[in-house]
């Protein structure tokens, strides 16, 4: 610790502690540009220079770390009148031009102009004349703002990684500019936002913001994005019921104030005309306008109807990645007990159901084992089947935040994604052979003695049968099945089992495949073997796909289990349930996704509800999927849009969008974190929870909220009289759902949002959340091995579908592309969708980039663009599946894994014609 | 880009390698082999030597002596700064641009000159002044100018 005295204060601060930071924390505001609390100091604009006693000249105290018993003045004369110059000399090159900035009233310049009274320059000179760049959908940049502070410059490289930017000229030309001063979207830009962010002035504006308003009109509040799993916190600022812009959260637990350019600017479907704003009805084959009690009593007839002649079972709901916590908790008990059965799931079918499946299976519990921040910190991180800077951007930061530290990265992809230009080794394996190479890995491992015997000894069990299996898998005969050269599969091998900390990061390359299970069991295989779980830093992370997947599994949005996995089969739980919600409970676990469309197709399922999902772009042979739903008696659409699938329903109720929620997400890392309501619902959109207690009200099971012991009052809501204090009931459900859900115990509202955001479990209201699971022991007792053999995929490329195809997502766009295709500038920047192929297979079809081609698989057909790309290996094509013009999904194979009827979507064979 | 020089451009990047500070000499090594640095031969000296394109581009501007544009033979800069201005410097240039059909900051198309205005370089008693690669031209006439350009046609 060391001493010293600011202002004639003494304070006390660790060793290393800046002046700066030793000012703020006795409150003293030091007035500073370049220097900002993400950013190493630069020391460039010397704003906050303070007068050392003794020193001859002024310090940046933003860059000078204390000494013992020095005497800091931040306030004298001569501080005063050097802080005077830098601010007269910044204004000399500055457009004064506060009345129609963009920046005004939150702009550093302006304010420190004002606290310093600096009223303009007294310098006379040569001013910059730069034209404006507003050439992007996202960004403007006016450089003659640009104070040249650096911390664009900085974020962009230190944080996000990319280098966009940098300083270009020398003397008087020195300027911020891209390589060539090329526009932004001709460089490696990935319009992150980040140096928006940061940006002091107003030379780095967001561009659909112009003149929608200035800081002082915007109301905040901060939420979480309803894009990826990342589960990033921001800022959304409303003014006038419209969001209109997005700004960092910097101290959100998972990303710290950076975003992707999802989050950061593709949020403006929530404000799109084409919202749903009213009910709507088929009436003579045509979707109508209704009211909302017509549309209401209709489902709840309809539904009854088929219960009472078909029997429950006969009824099938979807329930929602993209909802609250709340919302699907309400789903799932409305499907349970006011229809009266299990047949409930959701789209976590189509991307981890293998993932809950096999880590269930192996540790007793199907989640990332660690949190975000922690992957930052392994010395090896094993990246297979998810191309993370695409599709969870915020993520990729820590795995390059931790290779930049030093940590190794083992890159297992087909194609060469940019995490290949990270990685310490890239193994490109052919498509659908992952258990080869992981029970390769493994083989290496025991055979150069490099597993942790104790750690296999005390804490697993059934690992001589898993070694029986993996002794054949020698790295030579893994190279005759993946392509991976047996030398490169045991360097690997040995880099993996003797890192300190070693974690594996997977997604959807590895769960969406006829053996998806397998996969993941191998991976865990692979954990267990070298003590690489249960501890900080290492384990199996795999990443979820969308915003709230977790939470939706969570909430038993699953045919087999109740909220917290507990499981319909097993008598006490169903009891305990039976109980709460007051009624009688079905016994045997419903129908999988997959197979409710298949029971559509085949008349066993007459109804279905869909709650913000979309199978028609999401399922694989969309074909089918089509014609199942279609022949169904009844379908209920709850949506914001309306959908290629809510096209199809014969009830669609409009919904409201997460900006317009209170409510609960949980992000991959399982951690709970607040949505908070920030605009009104748009025309007459309702709360999902609330559409389904009227259905269920209607149906004759009438939810009601209990208000447990102590609970605050926390909302005024406005009646004729004035404001009334009153519960919000999204914090009730969370109070029932806390109540019944041993790993959510401890979450509430009110803590979350003093806390922000809990990694469950959390079983009390004092626990503080769980970064990393399996500490001591697994949650199932022992780790458990299994012995996996490897199988090819159901569907190889032959003569007459020569190709592979592998789907997945790319950076601009999400999932079925009902949000991101609605945002201007995200469709703006990729408004169409392609198929990527190797240089070499497009010279033997002689296709050009560009070049519109014919993609065809033995379940359809599609017209698409080519872009010809090193990227896929020859012989895999790959096409992101975000485009109905252009669904991937009409070839994909609905083959389904045994164990978690999980659609193999990463494989299939398809043929290109032009 | 020609194969000969493709094959030398790589073994500059393969010789500098993994080596501290060399992006300065690449640089310099590569301008003599293209007497400019093309844009090609930049992202190839980025991709080679692990450095970022905008900190590329941010070294090659700050040196006067990178160009990022094919040079002439013989360069040609014109004084601007205040004392030459006053005495008639922008008539000099304006005399030049038409004398060899370019503007300012251009090559010539048989790529013998060009032509850039500087400010002030130190010899404010010869003004107007302009230097002709090495060598200085005072008290500067058109028809002076014009003379000396001849010079090294
Ligand atoms: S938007 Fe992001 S990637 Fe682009 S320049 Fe800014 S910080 Fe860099
Ligand atoms: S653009 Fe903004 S952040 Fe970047 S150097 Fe200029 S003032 Fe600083
Ligand atoms: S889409 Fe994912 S990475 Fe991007 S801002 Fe949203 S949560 Fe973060
Ligand atoms: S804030 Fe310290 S030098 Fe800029
Ligand atoms: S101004 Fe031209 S030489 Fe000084």
């Amino acid at each position: 610790m060391v001493e010293l005295t600011i202002d004639g204060k003494t304070v006390e601060v660790e060793e290393g502690t800046t002046v700066f930071q030793a000012a703020k924390s006795l409150g003293i505001k030091i007035p500073h540009l370049c220097y900002h609390k993400h950013l190493l100091p630069t020391g460039a604009c010397r704003l906050c220079l303070v007068e050392v006693e003794g020193a001859r000249s002024l310090v940046a105290s933003c860059a000078c770390p204390v000494s013992p018993g020095i005497k800091v003045m931040t306030n004298t004369d001569r501080v005063i009148n050097a802080r005077k110059m830098v601010i007269d000399l910044l204004l000399s090159d500055h457009p004064q031009d506060c009345l129609i900035c963009e920046k005004n009233g939150d702009c550093k310049l302006q304010n420190y102009a004002y606290q310093l009274g600096v009223r303009s320059t007294s310098f006379k000179g040569e001013r910059h004349v730069y034209p404006i760049d507003s050439s992007n959908p996202f960004i403007e940049r006016d450089y003659n703002k640009c104070i040249l502070c650096g911390r664009c410059v900085a974020t962009c490289a230190t944080i996000q990684r990319n280098n966009v930017v940098d300083f270009a000229g020398r003397g008087f030309e020195t300027r911020i500019a891209t390589y060539f001063d090329r526009p932004m979207q001709e460089s490696n830009c990935v319009f992150c936002g980040q140096c928006v962010g940061v940006c002091p002035v107003g030379a780095l504006t967001e561009k659909e913001a112009k003149f929608k308003g200035r800081s002082w009109e915007f109301s905040k509040v901060t939420t979480t994005c309803p894009y990826c799993g990342t589960g990033c916190r921001f800022d959304l600022n409303v003014k006038d019921n419209r969001i209109i812009k997005v700004t960092p959260s910097w101290d959100a637990p998972a990303n710290q104030g950076r975003l992707c350019v999802k989050g950061k600017f593709g949020l403006d479907f929530v404000n799109r005309e084409d919202r749903l704003k009213t009910p709507l009805v088929r009436r003579n084959g045509e979707l109508q306008k209704a009211g909302w009690n017509e549309a209401l009593d209709l489902v709840a007839k309809k539904l009854s109807g088929i219960k009472e002649k078909h029997g429950p079972d006969s009824i099938g709901g979807l329930c929602s990645a993209k909802c609250t916590n709340e919302d699907n908790y309400i789903f799932q008990k409305f499907m349970r007990a006011a229809v009266g059965t299990n047949n409930v799931d959701h789209c976590a079918r189509l991307c981890h159901a293998s993932t809950v499946a096999g880590l269930a299976t192996a540790f007793g519990s199907g989640a990332m084992t660690n949190s975000i921040d922690e992957i930052a910190g392994a010395d090896c991180i094993l990246v297979t089947g998810s191309n993370t800077t695409e599709n969870h951007p915020v993520i990729a930061l820590k795995i390059k935040e931790a290779v930049n530290c030093g940590a190794k990265l083992l890159l297992f992809d087909p194609r060469s994604i940019e995490l290949a230009d990270w990685a310490h080794l890239h193994l490109r394996q052919r498509p659908g052979t992952d258990v080869a190479w992981l029970n390769g890995l493994m083989n290496v491992i025991i055979a150069e003695d490099l597993h942790d015997k104790d750690f296999i000894r005390e804490r697993c069990e059934n690992f001589e049968a898993m070694a029986e299996t993996v002794a054949k898998y020698t790295p030579e005969y893994v190279e005759s099945i993946t392509g991976i050269p047996a030398d490169k599969l045991r360097e690997a091998a040995r880099i993996y089992a003797t890192a300190k900390a070693a974690s594996i990061i997977y997604s959807m390359g590895i769960t969406q495949h006829s053996h998806g299970t397998d996969n993941v069991l191998c991976c865990a295989n692979l954990a267990m073997l070298t003590g690489n779980v249960g501890k900080p830093y290492s384990g199996v992370n795999p990443l979820r796909g969308q915003n709230n997947v977790q939470g939706a599994c969570d909430m038993g949005g699953l045919p087999n289990v109740y909220p917290g996995y507990q499981k319909v089969a097993d008598e006490a739980v169903r009891a305990k349930f039976e109980k709460a919600w007051g009624v009688k409970l079905p016994a045997n676990p419903g129908l999988t996704l997959t197979e409710m469309i298949n029971a559509a197709g085949d008349g066993r399922l007459k109804a279905l509800y869909i709650m913000g999902e979309n199978p028609m772009l999401a399922d694989p042979d969309i074909n089918h999927v089509k014609e199942a739903l279609q022949s169904l008696d009844f379908l209920v659409c709850q949506d914001i849009f309306l959908t290629e699938t809510a096209a199809l329903a014969n009830v669609v109720l409009p919904a409201i969008s997460f900006a317009e929620k209170d409510g609960t997400f949980t992000n991959t890392e399982r951690r709970v974190q607040m949505v908070r309501k920030a605009i009104p619902p748009v025309g007459e959109s309702r709360e999902d929870w609330q559409i389904i207690t009227e259905v269920s009200k209607r149906m004759g099971y009438k939810m009601v909220f209990r208000v447990p012991d102590e609970m605050p009052v926390r909302s005024a809501v406005k009646t004729a009289k004035g404001y009334r204090m009153a519960y919000r009931i999204p914090d009730l459900i969370m109070a029932e759902i806390a109540k019944l859900t041993p790993s959510y115990g401890g979450i509430s509202h009110s803590r979350l949002e003093k806390e922000g955001g809990l990694p469950w479990p959390c079983p009390n209201p004092t626990h503080p959340g769980t970064p990393y699971l399996h500490g001591d022991k697994f949650t199932r007792g022992l780790g458990l091995f299994s012995a996996i053999e490897f199988k090819e995929p159901a569907e190889l490329p032959d003569e007459e579908y020569p190709y592979t195809l592998t789907t997945g997502r790319m950076l601009y766009h999400f999932h079925t592309g009902s949000m991101s295709r609605r945002s201007k500038g995200l469709d703006e920047i990729v408004p169409e969708g392609y198929v990527e192929i190797n240089p070499a297979d497009a010279a033997d079809l002689s296709i050009e980039d560009d070049q519109f081609v014919k993609v065809s698989s033995r379940r359809g057909q599609i017209d698409v663009k080519a872009k010809v790309t090193d990227i896929p290996p020859q012989g895999v094509v790959f096409m992101p599946f975000h485009f109905a013009e252009a669904a991937a999904n009409v070839l994909t194979n609905p083959v389904l894994d045994p164990v978690a009827k999980i659609p193999e979507l990463k494989v299939c064979a398809v043929r290109i014609e032009k | 880009m020609e194969r000969e020089k493709t094959d030398k451009l790589q073994a500059v990047i393969d010789k500098y390698k993994g080596v501290k500070g060399a992006l300065i000499p690449v640089l310099q090594e590569v301008q003599d082999l293209f007497n400019y640095l093309p844009d090609e031969a930049l992202r190839a000296v980025g991709k080679g030597l692990k450095v970022p394109l905008s900190r590329i581009y941010g070294v090659v501007t700050f040196y006067t002596q990178f160009h990022l544009v094919p040079q002439g033979k013989n360069s040609i800069h014109v004084c601007t700064g205040t004392a030459c201005h006053v005495k008639g410097a922008k008539k000099m240039l304006e005399r030049i641009e038409s004398l060899l059909g370019i503007k300012d900051g251009d090559t010539t198309e048989d790529f013998k000159f060009t032509l850039k205005s500087v400010r002030c370089v130190g010899t404010c008693f010869l003004a107007p002044v302009m230097m002709i690669n090495e060598d200085y031209f005072g008290e500067l006439t058109e028809k002076k100018t014009e003379e000396a350009i001849k010079q090294y046609n």
